[in-house]
């Protein structure tokens, strides 16, 4: 078996303990290009990812009435959430408690199985630097020509590359920040208003902040963003145990490294041949062989480079891969694959993971389409009238969630009395229906009026107020008391 | 200048500055902070000339832009007023009685008559307008002008015994102290009063008050009792008392008379302001 010798590439691992002061400037990271199964993999959740994120505003979903037929929309100015059959109002923001719970469930699952899964492939900073590094590759060339070009004096050419690099950067924080504005408004008339200038400045403020911040986290801050501003590393850490998947260096299998000449002999030493690809693959700057660090984003690239290599030196891959802690202490130097994926653990978010999402279903599907509240008058808290009554007022809301006008009646329950009548018809007319506009809240102001006597030597009694939709016979109510003087 | 020293360990400069045997590093501040304090300083400079900023004697340095905060809000208040005159005034040439049936003014005037009221009437009345003793209730259905919408923006606009030339007024004379009525008659009239109110009043003292009423009071209170919208008198049947419904205080008014004063507002308020005072009262639950 023949194949070129592999080179040893000069790097130094920038984010290595030893190398690292509180004091010193960032040291620019050049990741070498990686070829290979994860990289392959990469390219496909970045498109997904993106596609997901540019995709999404613009498609459409027919709904009656003046609501948008946009299927996902943050519509701030009408305080509505609409997502596909989803229409949240305000009060309900307890739904997004709930999404915020699965999201983190799904996190602590997926970290306890494979390990930082999320860091290395979906997270928006990953794919977005991924993004700038490949315009880098593609304008300034790989890691050696980049290096060069830094060293390089100040020449037409140099500006040249920079230039059009930094605009395609700018550029593509442009589209970011341009995408994410067509999730609060309808998509298509919101495009057009942006190229007519005619969209309101909060839409083109947006754009400028999220242009500027795409561009300097994924231009300039890259795997800082990771290692000094993001939390994540920190709470994921906790998530990991020895049975989680993590991309690791077989130590058992490399030592002791060092230099291999073609047809030498591999008794008595490692298969790593130190050649440094591993490192210089990597987006965070770090060594993977000097085991699990907080730096790593497990974006797997070094197992692409290791795997590479070894292919050339006609060694089995997987000196660096995808395995747990207890598979590398435990298992012989060249091995299969052994992941528990059931453990306690596991099973735990899962089945959590089960029941929250459950109840967020079934009272999605449950949700009534009538509301009521009723907030009692408490200046003054009862009125007595010329007759010796006493009167208290309340304002009753409605909220109407469907996208037509119902008419609703008010009936009070569990208190003897028939004279209760609406703020706009008086105390002689006791009609008491309410026209709701649909997607609505109508408040009225009921009024209520008891002899003392019913009153006894009770200072409060308690009442429920009932909502009958008219058509469909639906009733909500709520509960609330009437006070009296004693 | 004093020998600049050295830490050992770190081989930073110190201050010179020694507490306790600990000295201090000179370390430098970290360069974004420095950039950030420069730009904070050109940005002040900036300030300064662009503007309002230096006090003078008597006045301050206007800037560049002749902004200030004052006049900003001025147009902005402007411009709120602007926006709003259309429905204003649609409210000054409207039936005020019909304007329940149109359901967006009716809340314009309701929600803007709730803020104008706790502006300029709630001192007297009540943040609820509750009232209290010698200031009415406006939530109750008793009314001593009318609790028509129309009355009600009537009172609300001239006031009450007030400056205003078409003020309405109405006055409780002073049956004892202008001696109209001897000691022991006020004492029996009171008594009548309350017995319209009361069972078991004293049989005797009702007699002779019911006498000295008819002759006395019922000009303004009616036969009847049931008072008069147009002098602005009570209704002493009823279960509510303007001043308080004990026989002391009844004695005190009829003895001394009453005259309270309500301002007229059309001086001082926009009429659509007014209006949207009156709406508010009738709402509160006691108008006819």
């Amino acid at each position: 078996m023949s194949s070129a010798p592999v080179e040893k590439v000069d790097v130094q691992p920038v984010n290595k303990k030893e190398n690292r002061s509180l004091y010193v400037k960032r040291k620019k990271i050049h990741p070498k290009k990686a070829t290979g199964t994860f990289r392959q993999l990469k390219w496909i959740i970045m498109g997904i990812t993106l596609a997901i994120y540019y995709v999404t505003p613009w498609i459409r979903w027919d709904r009656p009435g003046g609501a948008p037929d946009q299927a996902v929309m943050i519509d701030l100015e009408h305080n509505r959430f609409y997502f596909f059959f989803i229409e949240l109002w305000p009060q309900e923001v307890y739904y997004i408690t709930g999404i915020l719970i699965v999201a983190a469930l799904s996190l602590f699952l997926v970290t306890s199985l494979f390990g930082r899964a999320w860091c290395g492939y979906s997270c928006p900073q990953t794919v977005w630097t991924d993004l700038f590094i490949f315009v880098e590759r593609a304008i300034e060339g790989d890691r050696n020509a980049r290096l060069r070009l830094d060293k390089a004096p100040m020449s037409f050419d140099k500006i040249r590359k920079r230039v059009s690099k930094h605009i395609i950067w700018l550029l593509i924080g442009l589209f970011t920040g341009g995408a994410w504005v067509f999730y609060f408004a309808d998509a298509p008339t919101l495009l057009q208003d942006l190229v007519y200038f005619d969209a309101r400045p909060i839409a083109y403020t947006t754009i400028a902040v999220l242009t500027a911040t795409t561009y300097v986290f994924g231009g300039m801050m890259r795997e800082q963003v990771c290692t000094y501003m993001c939390p994540w590393p920190r709470i994921q850490g906790a998530m990991i145990d020895e049975e989680s998947l993590s991309v690791t260096y077989h130590e058992k299998r490399g030592e002791p490294r060092g230099p291999h000449k073609k047809d030498d002999s591999w008794e008595g030493r490692g298969h790593c041949i130190d050649c440094n690809q591993c490192v210089a693959v990597c987006p965070m700057g770090i060594d993977i062989r000097d085991g699990a660090q907080l730096e790593c984003i497990t974006c797997a690239l070094c197992i692409d480079a290791c795997d590479s290599v070894m292919e050339k030196i006609g060694l089995p891959k997987g000196l660096i891969s995808y395995d747990t802690y207890t598979g590398q202490k435990t298992a012989e130097p060249i091995k299969k694959l052994n992941v528990r994926f059931i453990r306690p653990r596991t099973i735990a978010y899962a089945a959590l993971l089960c029941v929250v999402g459950s109840i967020m279903l079934f009272t999605l599907l449950t949700r009534s389409e009538l509301d009521v509240n009723v907030i009692r008058d408490r200046n003054p808290l009862f009125v007595q009238l010329s007759d010796g009554t006493i009167r208290n007022g309340y304002t009753v809301k409605i909220l109407n969630k469907l996208h037509e006008t119902r008419r609703y009646q008010i009936q009070v329950e569990g208190l003897e009395t028939s004279n209760i009548w609406l703020q706009t018809e008086g105390p002689r007319n006791h009609d008491m229906i309410v026209r709701v506009p649909g997607d609505a809240v109508s408040a009225v102001k009921l009024f209520i009026a008891v002899d003392p006597e019913v009153m006894g030597d009770e200072s409060s009694l308690d009442l429920d107020i009932v909502i009958k939709d008219i058509v469909t016979g639906k009733t909500d109510s709520q509960e609330t008391t009437f006070k009296g003087p004693r | 200048m004093s020998k600049v020293e050295k830490d050992e360990v770190s081989g930073t400069e110190t201050t010179g500055h020694e507490w306790d045997g600990i000295k201090e590093l000179d370390t430098p501040m970290p360069r974004w902070w420095l950039w950030t304090f420069y730009a904070t300083i050109i940005w002040s400079i900036g300030y300064w000339v662009v503007y309002p900023a230096w006090p003078m004697i008597s006045d301050y340095t206007a800037g560049t832009f002749g902004y200030s905060s004052r006049s900003e809000v001025e147009q902005e208040i402007a411009e709120v007023e602007a926006s709003r005159s259309e429905i204003t005034d649609a409210l000054v040439t409207a039936d005020l009685s019909e304007v329940k049936n149109n359901e967006e003014l009716y809340q314009f005037a309701l929600a803007g008559g709730r803020s104008h009221f706790a502006v300029n009437c709630s001192q007297c009345h009540g943040s609820g307008a509750q009232g209290g003793p010698g200031f009415p209730n406006l939530n109750d259905d008793d009314w001593l002008w009318g609790g028509s919408v129309d009355a009600i923006y009537q009172t609300v606009k001239f006031g009450i015994r007030s400056d205003h030339e078409e003020t309405r007024t109405g006055e409780m004379p002073a049956f004892l102290r202008d001696e109209i009525l001897e000691k022991e008659q006020v004492l029996d009239v009171a008594e009548y009063v309350l017995s319209l109110s009361q069972e078991g009043r004293d049989g005797e003292a009702v007699a002779r008050g019911q006498e000295i009423y008819a002759n006395e009071c019922a000009a303004c209170h009616g036969e009847n009792a049931k008072g008069s919208y147009e002098l602005g008198a009570p209704n002493l049947t009823d279960a509510i008392w303007f001043y308080g419904g004990d026989k002391e205080t009844i004695v005190r008014t009829i003895a001394n008379g009453r005259a309270n004063v309500m301002p007229a507002w059309t001086d001082r308020l926009d009429d659509s302001v007014v209006r949207q005072i009156s709406l508010y009262v009738h709402s509160l639950g006691g108008g006819e």
